[in-house]
């Protein structure tokens, strides 16, 4: 295969492969948890390395928020986990979801599970609804599809609680999406994925396309999600406000790498890496007074930095930065960080951590 | 910004009750099913005043008329009625020669700066293009002199880096950059900014707001900001609009509209921003449903079959009892769900406009008020009962009357104005109105 020509070559000094164990050792009761997954494409240019050597762990009913800017492998990641990626990508690593391995399953396997054990929300939904099908239709194939032993009357009851949680009143059952708005398309969406009940839904930027009462609807139903259906939820947006509001956790990803991972609030509220740090100075909000940018823009994947992929924009780089790369460390419980100011410093070389200078970034490497 | 003393004396431009209706013509459908309004009202009836060197912000929802109350400010879109004023001319009425000439003062910048360069043509030429459009430049020398300084204007430097390059080769924060030097090319005393942020990554949009302040100061420009951001236009904007479907319901200084908004819907507004504050928690009381369709909006103020402070006046009619109805039927079974609708003849007879509403019951009219009965006995709160008047039974069907609606009109309150009946002392049964804190 095509794939293992353009594998990514093992970075030279890559973290011994026991230092994540310690964090991992909560993975038992877990519904999915990653181990060092990595997901590249080959292009022209080489591999790009779109997921590098991701590790993290979902328990039922838990959302974990997904943040980082445009182009650091957000959405490749979410795709990955369900196994939902084109066929030019390749992977390596682990996926177990629900006990079994996602990586090397055959692609009818993966399918047959697409729906009942785990679904999508995209972006817009109009776009994965057929124009041509009344709601009550997509309903029902769908149903029909992974549950075939349904009645009808079962699956329209089953429907219309699915819709009636979304807020879709049973009078609009027949009809077609485009008699619809785009928040009632975007719950009709979300019912037509938790119709099957999964155990696990990757939400895509759900509410981009909305408005912000809309979007603030959408949001208190996916914050609901996990209490009223015990749905693990992975939220990937680039609105840390959203993550705020409906995730228990939140993963930082930044050029193909989970850079910081926690409780909302411990991540939030004590950030521990400079890029989180950056990317929550740089939202504006209504308590903004200052305006704040994070200089640059995400490195080509193809062609990463060495060490730390933040260091060039990094406000705190040290020596080590583009040296080595960085190891996970738990800063608190719970709460990990890959950055070299949280040690471990064991692995500093003496004087390493002394402020890298670096030459100032201009608006020709500017996002 | 200082606010001016005298809000007139600086206007760069005056709208005075400006109307942009869309018809709707054609669709045998629309015939078919009756529809009674042939037109969309994008923007219907609204009055500002532009100051010199201010950055008014547009905010609200999609459907509100913002976008096209700002390509009518340009003449882009042609007024159905009212009137645009700029250095004493009405935008609305001018020739297409005349706005040509216009547009040099004029200028727009888009959502989208993948969209609106052309991807066939290098920086250079693209924003080079307005001075020979509008023939700015004597020479092809001086145009580039031109070109090159609109582009260290924006930070697009060196400068040579950047002439040769196509949108292709640029970066979203660079791309919006070359469409703010193409627009400031020509000289122009307003810009128009439509979303000039919204499609770029959070660590740019500071940069884009920031360089945007930077350009206002040193050319002395005045923004029309049209945004659905709040935070945003908090930071950037002197005074705020807050429109809803065609209509400004709230406008004045943004320190005073963010720090005691007074409208419901401003107020709703504010309240569903997510903050990336953990401390805060995801709010409750959000107004229902969605904004209505321009083609058939509610009666009196638009707001009012979302807004959870509505009265008497507010406009109620037939169409938000069905509102309430499916509302209701999202929350009981199935079988409930049957039996009530099975009392009605034909729902569509909700959708009838009128203060007074005739229902037929399919089959006996007493189930259908025991209905309504039971529903107001469930949730006396709820706004719609403050608007009926009457109810009764009158042989196969149930006559429900409203009280009469009063369209809403901007009161002034300060330096703000509000368009909203519950500042009206005339209409509102409370005292003290502006004090409210729901």
């Amino acid at each position: 295969m095509s794939a293992d020509r353009d594998r990514p070559p093992e970075p030279e000094d890559a973290p011994p492969a026991d230092s994540r164990s310690e964090s991992s050792a909560r993975t038992s009761t877990e519904l999915l948890a990653v181990r060092d997954l990595r997901i590249w494409y080959g292009t022209d240019r080489g591999p790009v390395r779109a997921v590098d050597r991701v590790s993290l762990d979902l328990a039922p009913g838990q959302a974990l928020g997904l943040v980082g800017e445009s182009g650091c492998g957000k959405s490749t990641l979410g795709r990955g986990l369900l196994g939902m990626l084109p066929p030019a990508a390749a992977t390596d690593g682990e996926i177990r979801f629900q006990g079994r391995n996602l990586i090397g399953m055959s692609p009818a396997r993966l399918r047959s599970l697409h729906g009942p054990a785990h679904g999508m929300i995209f972006q817009e939904p109009l776009t994965r609804l057929d124009p041509l099908m009344r709601v009550s239709e997509h309903f029902e194939e769908t149903l029909h599809t992974h549950q075939p032993d349904l009645t009808r009357d079962e699956a329209r009851h089953r429907a219309l609680s699915a819709l009636r949680g979304m807020g879709i009143p049973p009078t609009r059952y027949r009809s077609y999406p485009h008699e619809f708005s785009g928040g009632m398309r975007q719950r009709i969406m979300i019912a037509l994925t938790l119709v099957l009940r999964p155990a696990f839904v990757v939400a895509d930027e759900p509410t981009t396309a909305l408005d912000v009462l809309v979007e603030a609807q959408i949001v208190r139903i996916l914050a609901d999600l996990r209490r009223n259906f015990a749905t693990a939820l992975l939220l990937i947006t680039h609105n840390l406000g959203i993550v705020a509001e409906s995730c228990d956790r939140v993963a930082v990803m930044y050029a193909g790498r989970i850079v910081e991972e926690g409780d909302v609030r411990q991540v939030f509220g004590a950030p521990a890496h400079p890029y989180t740090r950056e990317l929550l100075a740089s939202t504006i909000s209504l308590a903004t007074t200052e305006l704040h940018y994070i200089p640059g823009a995400p490195p080509d994947l193809v062609d990463p930095p060495p060490g730390c992929r933040f260091h060039p924009r990094c406000p705190e780089a040290m020596r080590v930065c583009p040296a080595r790369d960085p190891v996970d460390v738990e800063v608190d419980v719970g709460h990990r960080a890959a950055c070299w100011l949280h040690g471990p410093e064991s692995l500093v070389p003496p004087g390493m951590d002394a402020r890298l200078t670096q030459g100032a970034i201009g608006v020709a490497d500017e996002a | 910004m200082p606010t001016k003393p005298d809000p007139t004396d600086d206007a760069l431009i005056e709208v005075r009750d400006l109307s942009v209706h869309y018809r709707l013509g054609g669709s045998a459908a629309a015939r078919l099913l009756g529809r009674d309004t042939g037109a969309v009202r994008a923007v219907d009836g609204v009055s500002f005043v532009l100051r010199r060197g201010e950055v008014l912000g547009l905010v609200g929802e999609s459907g509100s008329g913002k976008t096209t109350l700002g390509r009518a400010m340009l003449g882009l879109v042609r007024p159905t009625s009212g009137r645009i004023l700029y250095r004493g001319r009405d935008i609305g009425a001018a020739r297409e020669r005349d706005l040509r000439r216009l547009r040099r003062d004029l200028q727009m910048i888009f959502q989208d700066p993948h969209a609106a360069l052309n991807p066939a043509m290098d920086l250079g030429t693209a924003i080079g293009h307005p001075l020979r459009i509008h023939r700015l430049a004597a020479t092809p020398a001086a145009r580039h002199r031109r070109v090159v300084e609109a582009l260290e204007r924006v930070g697009l430097v060196p400068v040579e880096q950047f002439l040769g390059k196509y949108p292709a080769d640029l970066s979203g924060g660079q791309k919006q950059r070359a469409v703010i030097a193409r627009a400031i090319i020509s000289g122009p005393s307003l810009l128009v900014a439509d979303e000039p942020v919204s499609m770029l990554d959070m660590s740019v949009r500071a940069k884009i707001l920031d360089l945007m302040l930077e350009l206002r100061r040193d050319l002395g420009l005045t923004y029309l900001y049209i945004t659905h951001d709040l935070a945003t236009a908090k930071f950037f904007c002197d005074r705020v609009a807050i429109c809803y479907l065609g209509k400004i319901v709230e406008i004045g200084p943004t320190t005073q509209i963010f720090a005691e908004p007074r409208h419901p819907y401003t107020r709703a507004l504010l309240a569903a921003i997510p903050e990336p504050d953990p401390s805060r928690t995801v709010m409750r009381d959000l107004p229902r449903g969605e904004i209505p369709d321009a083609a058939r909006p509610p009666t009196g103020c638009a707001f009012h079959p979302r807004c959870p402070h509505a009265f008497g006046p507010c406009g109620w009619e037939a169409r938000d009892l069905r509102a309430l109805l499916e509302s209701r039927w999202t929350r009981i079974g199935d079988d409930r769900y049957r039996a009530e609708q099975s009392l009605f003849a034909d729902l569509a007879e909700l959708d009838t406009p009128g203060r007074r509403i005739q229902i037929r019951a399919a089959a006996n009219a007493q189930g259908l008020l025991d209905l309504l009965t039971e529903m107001r006995a469930v949730d006396p709160a709820e706004p719609f009962w403050r608007g009926v008047t009457d109810i009764q039974i009158d042989g196969d069907r149930v006559v429900i009357e409203f009280a009469p609606p009063v369209e809403p009109h901007l009161l002034p309150m300060d330096e703000v104005a509000v368009s909203c009946h519950l500042y009206d002392a005339n209409l509102s049964p409370d005292a003290q109105v502006s004090d409210r804190t729901p």
